[in-house]
């Protein structure tokens, strides 16, 4: 597949890491923001790769895991309507609220179901006018235009049955509260390739400039990871900070015009909860007043849910990469992907199941 | 939620007055939205996320650093043809 | 740049935030993990960890005796000397009818597997129907005609059967049982616990086909060349191999959960661990487009023309040339090998010289977004 395959290329990603070796004179701290970027590190072992050179910690980069468990709670609620087919992404399926997860509502009778894009969403409301269709509208930015547009669609349609249920999180608050903690550990970041195709790289240049700290805009294949790295280790060695862009096959600086238009219709920015973390000021998109009929926090009457989240495993200091998914001591052991005690665990793009999926053999449990 | 895959655009047609295009992923081809991207035209690399294109893939610029990656790879086998690691310098 | 609002008063915004204090990480805590299941999920049935769970859970305990207890595909059971086998299965496929295949010769094709992966010649098939309330005669004719066509070109007969109709909305328009019988052949006596350190393993060609050609059915994929269901008996192609050795430890048809619960289990069973090399593997270019966009990963995939063999090291290429020999082989390769190493583990060399793991999954696969 063009544009694929070349980007797994062996030899290329030897002669990189071996670079990145050779260029390297202590081991510097890198994170990764996006769940896909560390779901391709842990897959090609990139961090055995470099052991000696980089230390890789993984960002607060999964949605699953940061959509806040009132928001989970408020899922289940709705599914559990009879009126109501909840339509959602897969990886929300297992995440736990505060007593069930979707799929045990599913086994319950619940009308959940699985889209690969918001348009199905659209054209199921469409084809059952009887039923309620409320689509769990997650991620970061990527997707927050796909959903801006779901919302057009059935605007144009004269849907009356559809709505968005939203957790959308925004990367450069995360980053902002990441750098600002006195615990942070971390030296440069590799930008997410793909929120920065939306939103452009202005964002990260401010980062940049604010924190001192280099910042490359890195894509989602093996050798453009490497190469991403390469480039900030290359910064870190000479004592720059800059914005690079990695991904130029994909992102340009002013991002797609379009995209945000459609987003900035649609959506405004707020404060928002991450679970896990906590609240993080102007780091949240919800739905306009004028596309309140299409809010499913205002169309249904959900009651004031107060999530219980007891106290037990280090998801907070995994998130901001103050600790690996390896330094807790739960891990492998009393919490696995079967019976996860935290969100990272839970969700395939969270750093501590992607850790026990791929590496866990190199770690004596 | 960052899972977006490069296709190439088969062909493009107005659907429900929604810009929309057959893509080919390998061996496969589906639709996708491509109101982002109104720029396209049939032959180009488009990246999908969710049904929805979001960059046209930008060859020149591909070409370009692909061309001095491959090169950092063909060089690191000469000196080092047997896909041992280079030595440390 | 996005427009910026103040915070509204909803539970969901939080108060407005300074960052000046450090947050107590402490402080902030973590989901309860759920307890056990008391529902069956749909994962129970997929071949992975839930699968193994309720196994585990209710079946075992309440029914278990020696022969169940051995849990491979098939029961071998001694009647006056001679060896049979014995399976059932269920076949609850949507749609009914995909490319390559339908519900019926795939309930035909799935249980001689069964029976041929315990090295028994299959002989005879019983079949149950359970139809719900409404289904055109003319399917179930269809799928009645493609259960003879399939069981014809085997060599094996439907002895006995049965049929039960269920209200509207209780079943998938049809549901198929059947139960096959086979004799095991002489001198033969494969197991999953047989595996040892040093065994080769080989795949007998393309994995991933069946699960994405269902897949492309259910979601309306078009693929530029067609992807088929690779639904097949095997018997004839084990005939191949024991012609040539009968030095096999272990083979499997890897169906739900795909090659990698087969492995898993295997290697849980023999209490070994397992290396596999990833550039081996052989998977279409089309499935491997399919699962790229759908963020599916081919190990996982169901397969139901496909076998893997577990052999030993001196016979692997004899092995190896005797699958290729027969139509059903000829993509065959060897993928990996048994090691003392990490037992009770798959591991997988990826292109680049590093590994990873190939984990056993907990349900059903599913598709990543991210």
């Amino acid at each position: 597949m063009k544009y694929l395959d070349e980007y797994r290329d062996a030899r290329i990603a030897r002669a990189l890491a071996a670079e990145i070796r050779r260029r390297s004179t202590r081991r510097w701290v890198l994170m990764e923001i996006c769940g896909g970027q560390t779901h391709t590190l842990m897959r090609y072992g990139i961090d055995e790769l470099l052991a000696d050179s980089v230390d890789l910690v993984h960002g607060p980069g999964c949605p699953v895991c940061v959509t806040p468990l009132e928001t989970i709670d408020r899922a289940i609620a709705l599914a559990r309507r009879p009126d109501v087919t909840l339509v959602s992404y897969g990886d929300m399926l297992r995440v736990p609220g505060s007593d069930t997860d979707l799929f045990h509502v599913k086994a319950e009778g619940g009308d959940v179901r699985i889209v690969y894009s918001p348009t199905d969403a659209v054209q199921l409301a469409r084809s059952q006018p009887d039923r309620k269709v409320v689509f769990f509208a997650i991620g970061f930015e990527t997707t927050a235009p796909a959903h801006a547009m779901a919302v057009l669609q059935a605007e144009r349609l004269g849907l009356k049955n559809f709505s968005l249920l939203v957790s959308h999180v925004l990367v450069p608050p995360a980053i902002r509260t990441l750098l600002s903690h006195p615990k942070n550990r971390v030296q440069g970041f590799i930008a997410p390739g793909h929120v920065c195709t939306v939103v452009g790289c202005r964002e990260y240049e401010d980062l940049v400039r604010e924190f001192r700290v280099p910042i490359v805009v890195g894509g989602f294949e093996p050798v453009d990871l490497l190469e991403a790295i390469r480039m900030l280790v290359i910064q870190l060695e000479e004592g720059r900070a800059e914005l690079e862009n990695q991904y130029v096959r994909s992102v340009q600086y002013e991002g797609n015009r379009p995209a945000q238009e459609a987003v900035a219709r649609v959506f405004e920015i707020a404060d928002r909860k991450w679970r896990g973390i906590g609240p993080i000021p102007e780091s949240g998109l919800f739905l306009k007043e004028k596309y309140a009929t299409f809010d499913a926090d205002r169309v249904f009457d959900l009651v004031d849910i107060c999530a219980q989240e007891p106290a037990e495993c280090v998801s907070a200091e995994v998130l901001l990469g103050h600790k690996k998914p390896t330094d807790c001591t739960a891990f492998g052991t009393r919490c696995t992907p079967d019976k996860p005690l935290g969100a990272p665990m839970v969700s395939s793009e969270g750093a501590c199941a992607a850790y026990y999926q791929y590496r866990r053999h190199l770690v004596t449990l | 939620m960052c899972l977006a895959i490069p296709g190439k655009v088969a062909s493009i047609e107005e659907k429900d007055g929604v810009h929309t295009g057959r893509i080919q992923f390998g061996g496969i081809v589906r639709q996708a939205c491509l109101d982002f991207v109104p720029e396209v035209k049939v032959g180009d690399y488009v990246m999908v996320h969710v049904g929805f294109a979001i960059s046209v893939v930008d060859k020149d610029e591909a070409e370009r650093t692909y061309a001095l990656l491959e090169s950092m790879g063909v060089l690191a086998e000469e000196l080092a043809p047997d896909g041992a690691a280079p030595a440390e310098s | 740049m996005l427009p910026i609002t103040n915070t509204d008063a909803t539970s969901l915004h939080s108060e407005p935030v300074t960052n000046d204090e450090p947050k107590d990480l402490a402080a902030f805590s973590c989901p309860v993990p759920f307890p056990a299941r008391e529902r069956i999920l749909l994962g129970h049935g997929s071949g992975g960890k839930l699968s193994v769970d309720l196994l585990q859970d209710v079946f075992l305990p309440a029914l278990g005796n020696p022969v169940l207890d051995r849990l491979e595909d098939q029961a071998v059971v001694s009647l006056s000397g001679i060896r049979l086998a014995i399976t059932t299965d269920s076949f609850v496929v949507k749609p009914l009818f995909f490319r390559g295949g339908d519900i019926g010769s795939l309930a035909v094709h799935g249980t001689i597997n069964d029976l041929a992966m315990g090295g028994a010649v299959p002989l005879w098939l019983s079949v149950a129907f359970i139809l719900e309330e409404g289904l055109p005669i003319e399917t179930l004719q269809r799928v009645v005609a493609s259960m003879q066509q399939a069981a014809a070109n085997a060599g094996v007969q439907i002895i006995t059967g049965d049929t039960k109709v269920v209200e509207k909305g209780s079943a998938d328009g049809l549901f198929i049982n059947t139960t096959g019988i086979g004799r095991v052949r002489d001198g033969v006596s494969f197991s999953a616990s047989q595996a040892v350190p040093g065994d080769v393993l080989l795949v007998s060609g393309y994995l991933g086909d069946h699960g994405i050609a269902i897949l492309a059915e259910r979601e309306g994929l078009q693929f530029d060349t067609q992807v088929n269901s690779d639904s097949a008996p095997l018997h004839t192609l084990v005939a191949r191999i024991l012609e040539t050795t009968h030095e096999v430890r272990c083979l499997r048809d890897p169906t739900r959960g795909g090659l990698s619960s087969t492995l898993n289990e295997i290697a849980a069973s023999s209490q070994v661990g397992m290396e596999l090399d990833e550039t081996s593997i052989p998977v279409r270019e089309e499935v491997r487009g399919a699962c790229e966009m759908l963020g599916l990963d081919p190990l996982y995939v169901a397969n139901e023309g496909k076998l893997v063999a577990v052999v030993a090291p001196s016979v692997a290429q004899d092995a190896l040339r005797a699958l290729q020999s027969h139509p059903l082989g000829k993509d065959a390769a060897i993928i990996g090998r048994v090691t003392q190493e990490h037992p009770r583990m798959v591991v997988m060399r990826t292109p680049f010289g590093t590994t990873r793991i190939v984990d056993m999954l907990a349900g059903d696969q599913l598709p990543r977004i991210c």
